[in-house]
């Protein structure tokens, strides 16, 4: 149901049965490795292109979620899935794997929250029993379509974000336990003029602040109403941007509103401002935050998922950044 | 940020490009420059080391050790971008990397590289030039207009 301007409230709150979270050897050097389900050791994963290796990424996340879940793949009426790849096809592949029927989104980075909106308000208009929905990023890959090849020796900006391989799923269900999915709230597209691709939490931070406040407007809520607020993924250029910019507007921005990209990577790690990518806060949240649900750390959460929907023909042809940002609530009730 | 491209920008947002410039980490321009500076005399100093080496133990003078040395760099730097080792010295080094012949072979190697999954036609021979191309061809435009130049001073004033 439509609540304020933008957001959508759900009244049956569909539940997460489960979720999965895959990632590759860099993540699992980080600090939130015990909460994947899967790591590998390999960025090319027994494959031999980089774009079939995140296909595979895929596949074993939405495997493990619908095992964790105790269903059978025929059990799940649909898949709402994106990457980052052209004509997203890490997603279509997959979804050809599973055979299941299919809608491929594209919001970039956002498209991890999304797919959970969508999935949400599907589950909760009763036109399904069961949706998967996930996101997925693999370094290389999108190094190699965005930017430069990958052993290309040219330097980054300290504003750089580094590609997470990492794919995030979660099977909503109408009935069962876990975390439910509450609300919604579906950003529109900022874009704020910034056209340096090597500093998407620049551009990408006024859209997060965008949604966040639409959110709270919307809702009647602040900050005080969640453990946890956590964007994804403005790193450690974009998120301070983000909470000097609620300040100015009148939110003060407490500690628990952190970022998926500031989460994912250890300090030691070479990342420079952190990390990016729809599998980030896909794995992020389908990993580390609902396990924190789960165990009762947390009680309502916000992610607020900030994609730049920029393409590599675009900012060659020096278009500025349309950045967007969706919000989900998940809480244990 | 340049006149003309800050009159297309709505106030609002100017405002917040100021508003973000000043909460971003600055480029480390003096720190950059400095790396660049040691380790892009390092290669050089490698450089001179192939080069006298070829001098002292093969049949090569001053004029003609060039190209062996060149050659050897290449195949220095080719070998560290598929070991994956260039990539990372360039993060530090910037510049210093990138400017003697050795950025140069990387960037060819590292495009042939990563096309490789596209096969050999469409793959690597499409791509390999995809970063190098610009040089090349700039590269050769510019020493033709200063051949020209050249060309065109002696006829008018060496004749």
């Amino acid at each position: 149901m439509l609540h304020g301007h933008q957001t959508w409230e759900f009244h049956n709150k569909p539940y997460i049965l489960s979720s999965a979270a895959v990632g590759g050897p860099f993540e699992g050097k980080g600090p939130l490795a015990n909460d994947f389900d899967i790591l590998h050791g390999d960025t090319w994963l027994g494959q031999d292109s980089f774009e079939k290796a995140e296909k595979k990424l895929f596949e074993q996340a939405c495997e493990k979620a619908i095992e964790k879940a105790g269903l059978k793949k025929e059990d799940i009426q649909f898949f709402l899935a994106g990457d980052l790849l052209n004509q997203i096809i890490s997603s279509s592949f997959t979804a050809r794997t599973l055979s299941v029927p299919y809608l491929g989104l594209f919001g970039a980075c956002s498209t991890s929250m999304e797919a959970l909106a969508l999935g949400a308000l599907i589950v909760n208009s009763h036109s399904a029993e069961h949706v998967l929905c996930g996101a997925v990023s693999h370094n290389s890959s999108v190094e190699k379509q965005f930017r430069y090849p990958t052993e290309y020796g040219g330097q980054k900006p300290p504003t750089a974000q580094w590609t997470a391989t990492a794919a995030g799923v979660a099977v909503l269900g109408k009935t069962g336990t876990g975390p439910r999915v509450t609300a919604a709230t579906i950003g529109r597209v900022v874009d704020m003029g910034l056209s340096d691709p090597f500093n998407m939490g620049a551009a990408m931070a006024p859209a997060a602040v965008d949604t966040i406040e639409a959110h709270f407007r919307d809702l009647g809520r602040t900050f005080d109403d969640y453990d946890l607020v956590a964007t994804g993924d403005l790193a450690k250029v974009g998120l301070p941007i983000a909470k000097d910019l609620l300040e100015k507007h009148g939110f003060k921005a407490p500690d628990h509103f952190v970022d998926c990209g500031m989460m994912i990577y250890g300090k030691d790690q070479p990342v420079i401002a952190g990390a990016s990518g729809a599998g980030c806060s896909a794995a992020v949240t389908y990993g580390h935050i609902l396990n924190r649900l789960r165990r009762g750390e947390l009680k309502r959460v916000l992610i607020v998922a900030t994609g730049a929907l920029l393409s590599p023909l675009s900012f060659q042809q020096k278009e500025s950044i349309p950045c967007i940002a969706h919000g989900v609530v998940i809480e244990n009730i | 940020m340049s006149d003309k491209k800050k009159k297309k920008l709505t106030p609002t947002q100017q405002e917040y490009q100021a508003f973000a410039k000043a909460r971003e980490p600055a480029r480390p321009v003096w720190k950059n420059s400095i790396r660049a500076f040691w380790v892009g005399g390092l290669i050089c100093l490698i450089g001179q080391g192939i080069s006298e080496f070829y001098m002292t133990f093969f049949d090569f003078n001053e004029r003609t050790a060039g190209n062996p040395t060149v050659a050897t760099l290449i195949f220095i730097s080719v070998l560290l971008t598929g070991f994956g080792v260039y990539d990372h010295l360039a993060q530090f080094a910037g510049a210093g990397s990138a400017v003697p012949v050795t950025g140069f072979a990387n960037s060819i190697a590292s495009a042939a590289i990563e096309h490789r999954s596209e096969g050999y036609v469409l793959g690597v021979g499409g791509n390999m030039f995809k970063l190098a191309g610009s040089v090349i061809v700039f590269g050769v435009f510019a020493a033709f207009v200063i051949a020209l130049v050249k060309t065109i001073v002696i006829m008018l004033g060496g004749a």
